[in-house]
């Protein structure tokens, strides 16, 4: 067993190795750098609950401080790392301190993707990855402001719902033909299209934002040859995988940092989790997820092999969203020419998306249809094969589905 | 501060302060109560926040809602007193809830 382990990310993947390395009974040293001043806190809410003022911070982070103390972990807040050597077997910071690992974690998530059109550095312009991302988005966040958004995916849909709850004046450009389209099918796509013109939020599709405008602060947003005015800009265009410190180490990279399923990366000391990671995923297919499933999940798979017991990671991956009063879970990935069947109407707000393969579900998105989205889920786990026409037909309940 | 009790499987009993306006889901985690895994954060989208609420106490607690309802049809061991711990939120009036946790949460 290793002695000290080193966590480069103070996340959800972080905060969750902490927990399962103790629990498998690791009692060495375990030391976990973050580049944000705070402990590791939840993400999810930052869109939705904290940005609508529901949620206070301290309730956001994942563990009270005296976790770190309990479990021995040194939190090395503020900082971050500039170079990993593994023939030493240290770790640089950038202010200089040197750290020895026998086991190194790479869990460093994803940044946001920077938009590269004229007026990209306005005053005014804002992404949303973090706690102070939010807090400068609040200050401004006022009733009559008119707030752009710049790609509908789910951070855009999600700040667009509570703006539109906070009587912001919302415009949303997504520049593909529908809405979360990287993520959901066109049926879910249309459906909280539909959702989001109906809370008043100007949704223009297959509109790429071309400029943004103003002398020194935003004052407009130029998009399809108009100008549209605005006083705040929010983009949410992606995210990119954290691996410039692996990718200097010399190792693997796609899009995030090689792993096998035992999240181990090419160097058998150097581990990997979370949004970073390039992965093989339950069907063989390399992928990178950025999600908290994934960060616990192979957070968990990591810490498992780093103890020496190691269990391959073929989680099915799960996702949600909240907009309005709207759930939406997803369990497990479509893919290209899956069966779609659709059960339940999308007016009663109340339906679910399925996806099958060769007669089992690949995929379920289910919007406020929580029984669609769980038994789905084991139905994907198990390979289970399903009729479709039983899937389509509501007078059976999802309990009696197979 | 309400006070909340929390009795795990092997019947140790912790009690903690939760402030009124958190969920018990967040009592325990924030205290380091064992038991309750609550991966998704309190968006009832993943049940693995599942607890047995003392019977006592049952009908002093807010009714479950639909999707909370449907989540619990499919945890583990569901019992008559089974409810997710991040649907209930703490008032005064819950001073001295008591709710066991179960042995597993998947």
């Amino acid at each position: 067993m290793p002695h000290r382990i080193v966590i480069i990310g103070a996340g959800q993947a972080g905060a969750q190795a902490v927990t399962t390395l103790r629990a498998e009974g690791y009692t060495g040293a375990i030391a976990m750098i973050g580049d944000e001043p705070f402990a590791p806190y939840q993400r999810p809410p930052l869109s939705k609950a904290y940005l609508m003022g529901t949620l206070e911070r301290a309730r956001l982070f994942l563990k009270p401080e005296m976790f770190y103390q309990e479990s021995d972990c040194e939190l090395i807040l503020d900082a971050s790392a500039c170079a990993i050597n593994r023939t030493a077997k240290t770790v640089t910071l950038f202010d200089g301190r040197t750290l020895p690992f026998d086991m190194l974690l790479l869990a460093t998530g994803a940044r946001v993707r920077r938009i590269k059109c004229p007026g990209a550095n306005l005053v005014g312009i804002h992404y949303l990855r973090g706690i102070a991302d939010v807090d400068g988005l609040n200050a401004v966040f006022q009733p009559g402001k008119r707030l752009v958004i710049v790609g509908g995916g789910y951070i855009g849909l999600e700040v667009a719902a509570v703006a539109a709850k906070h009587s912001l004046d919302v415009t949303v450009f997504e520049a593909m033909d529908r809405v979360m389209a990287r993520a959901v099918s066109k049926s879910v796509s249309d459906f909280f299209e539909r959702v989001h013109r109906a809370a008043g939020v100007n949704l223009q599709l297959n509109t790429g934002v071309e400029a943004f405008e103003g002398a020194g602060r935003l004052e407009g947003v130029r998009a399809g040859g108009v100008t549209y005015p605005a006083d705040i800009a929010l983009v949410g265009v992606g995210v990119v995988p954290n691996m410039e410190l692996a990718l200097d180490a010399g190792l693997p990279c796609e899009d995030g940092i090689v792993v096998d399923r035992n999240c181990v990366t090419a160097d058998p000391a150097i581990f990997a989790a979370g949004d970073c990671t390039w992965h093989v995923g339950r069907e063989g297919i390399p992928l990178r997820l950025e999600s908290v499933q994934n960060a616990i999940d192979q957070a968990k798979h990591a810490a498992y092999a780093m103890v020496g017991r190691p269990r391959a990671y073929s989680e099915v991956p799960w996702f949600w969203s909240d907009q309005y009063d709207l759930k939406l879970q997803i369990a497990g990935l479509a893919r290209p020419n899956d069966q779609v069947v659709l059960r339940g109407d999308p007016v009663s707000r109340k339906f679910a998306v399925f996806h099958l393969r060769d007669g089992s579900i690949d995929a379920v998105e289910a919007v406020n249809a929580a029984s669609e989205y769980l038994v789905g889920r084991k139905l994907i786990e198990a390979g289970t094969r399903v009729a479709p026409e039983r899937l389509a037909d509501t007078s059976t309940p999802m309990k009696n589905i197979v | 501060m309400p006070k909340i009790k929390y009795i795990d499987e092997k019947s140790m009993e912790r009690e903690v302060d939760v402030p009124a306006g958190w969920s018990v889901m967040e009592g325990a985690v924030k205290n380091l109560v064992p038991g309750i895994d609550a991966d998704c954060g309190g968006a009832c989208a993943c049940a693995t926040c599942h607890i047995y609420v003392d019977p006592a106490w049952l009908e002093k607690l807010p009714p479950k809602r639909d999707m909370e309802e449907t989540m619990l049809d499919f945890a583990p061991d569901v019992q008559s007193n089974s409810r997710l711990s991040c649907q209930i939120t703490v008032t005064p009036e819950l001073d001295g809830l008591i709710v066991r946790t179960p042995k597993t949460q998947h």
